[in-house]
């Protein structure tokens, strides 16, 4: 089986990398690019704990094959804050205790992140569908959608 | 099933040679959402991913009706606002899939060529009258999409042969359609039954024309002239959604699974074809 060679953007790096054509990209973020903040959950598109971007589209990268990521841009929960400055909805996580567990987190950050860049002003209901995607068997999400109400509303206020 | 070769085609002419070329198995790779799961097994398979192919991700209309990229993901779909405009129904079947997440890969023709019972879209498309327009080694020929779907999970596609696009009509004036469909939970689940149905009204509000199709509740979605019969010549009076719902409970042909029973399906499709008759009405008349 040949190896597919793909060129991609991962965070806005130029990333190159090696792999079967049948890897996913969440196989290649975490084994391949040693990235290891995107989770693998159900690997069925059930749990959205691998939430990614490609080309600023939220998916699942569980369901998208690592060769598909040539020429495209893809974001995980990498490219949001760092160690030294979290992002707003990170810090908001963590204000309201919007986690137990922290493995369905990432997925939930790359999740509000793209959630409040198409709309800014969602709706408590509104939040709630579009992250029905990101399953959390800890919090019984009531503190995840506080933290993504409030992360809303400092993030408005800042704009 | 596991792939072994993956090949982006450039044009559909490529991704017909490349699929007709294959000696294992290809597959066509548009979201990926039915085939990457599928493809956990083990017998080899060739996938040809076409979302390189402009056309196959586009959405274009015309005087004469939508042309419909078949892979272009539903969360591109339900933003488009002239085609809501013109095929709400369509629309609401499509922002009906999966998690947001699924919905920034699944596609209308994927789901097509799927050709499970459930697909919400395929009654959205039948309500609709749409044309499947495939290309293959033989050139190109047009299918009705009542049509396409043979069976479970089968469909009238053959070897080398790719689903270039989807045509819908202009809808008449006093047109609209609407998808509704059952599940037990809000989000996120399979159609236990669905229902997909386009009316057109005079000035005075009689119907028409009308296409009625039931979906979940046979082995393969079905276009329903018994019930577009009793809406025609109607003002879609109780009486005459009434006989519409007996028609599709009656040309239903449900199982019982952990979903639903058959007793339960045949109920339900009845009454969501009364309720997406009355929606589609009115939109028609612009409420």
């Amino acid at each position: 089986m040949a190896k597919v060679h793909v060129s991609t953007s991962v965070n806005g790096e130029p990333t190159e990398f090696l792999c079967e054509p049948h890897d996913t990209l969440l196989d290649v973020l975490r084994n391949e690019l040693n990235m290891t903040g995107t989770k693998e959950g159900c690997g069925s598109g059930d749990c959205g704990a691998c939430s990614v971007t490609v080309n600023d589209r939220l998916v699942c990268s569980c369901l998208v094959l690592g060769a598909e990521a040539e020429g495209k841009e893809i974001g995980t929960v990498e490219g949001i804050g760092n160690n030294d400055s979290l992002h707003v909805i990170q810090e908001k996580f963590l204000e309201h205790a919007a986690l137990q567990c922290g493995i369905c987190t990432p997925g939930l950050i790359v999740s509000t992140k793209a959630l409040l860049e198409e709309n800014p002003s969602p709706t408590e209901e509104e939040a709630r569908y579009y992250l029905a995607g990101n399953l959390c068997r800890c919090t019984g999400y009531d503190k995840i959608i506080r933290a993504v109400m409030d992360a809303a509303e400092s993030m408005r206020g800042a704009a | 099933m596991t792939v072994v070769e993956y090949s982006a085609a450039a044009s559909i002419e490529e991704a017909v040679s490349l699929l007709l070329s294959s000696d294992i198995p290809a597959k066509v790779l548009a979201g990926g959402t039915d085939l990457i799961i599928q493809s956990a097994g083990l017998d080899p398979i060739k996938v040809v991913d076409i979302k390189n192919i402009d056309s196959m991700m586009g959405a274009t209309i015309d005087g004469d009706g939508l042309t419909l990229g078949p892979s272009m993901p539903c969360a591109e779909l339900y933003s488009r606002d002239d085609v809501k405009a013109l095929f709400p129904g369509l629309v609401e079947a499509a922002y009906l899939i999966g998690s947001t997440q699924v919905q920034g890969r699944c596609s209308v023709g994927g789901n097509l060529c799927n050709s499970s019972p459930a697909a919400d879209t395929i009654p959205a498309l039948i309500a609709n009258a749409a044309q499947c327009v495939i290309q293959g080694p033989g050139g190109e020929r047009t299918v009705a999409v009542e049509d396409f779907v043979t069976g479970v999970g089968r469909n009238c596609m053959a070897k080398g042969e790719l689903l270039t696009a989807l045509r819908l009509a202009k809808p008449a004036a006093g047109t609209s359609d609407a998808y509704l469909r059952f599940i037990p939970r809000t989000e996120m689940d399979i159609a236990v039954a669905g229902a997909g149905v386009s009316v057109t009204l005079d000035g005075a509000g009689t119907c028409t024309a009308a296409r009625v199709s039931i979906g979940a509740v046979a082995p393969t979605a079905l276009l329903i002239p018994e019930a577009a019969d009793a809406l025609i010549g109607s003002k879609l009076d109780e009486a005459a959604l009434d006989k519409a719902a007996a028609a599709s409970l009656a040309a239903s042909s449900p199982i019982t699974d952990r979903r639903g029973t058959v007793e339960f399906r045949k109920h339900v499709v009845g009454v969501l074809t009364k309720r997406a008759a009355t929606i589609a009405a009115q939109r028609a008349r612009g409420e």
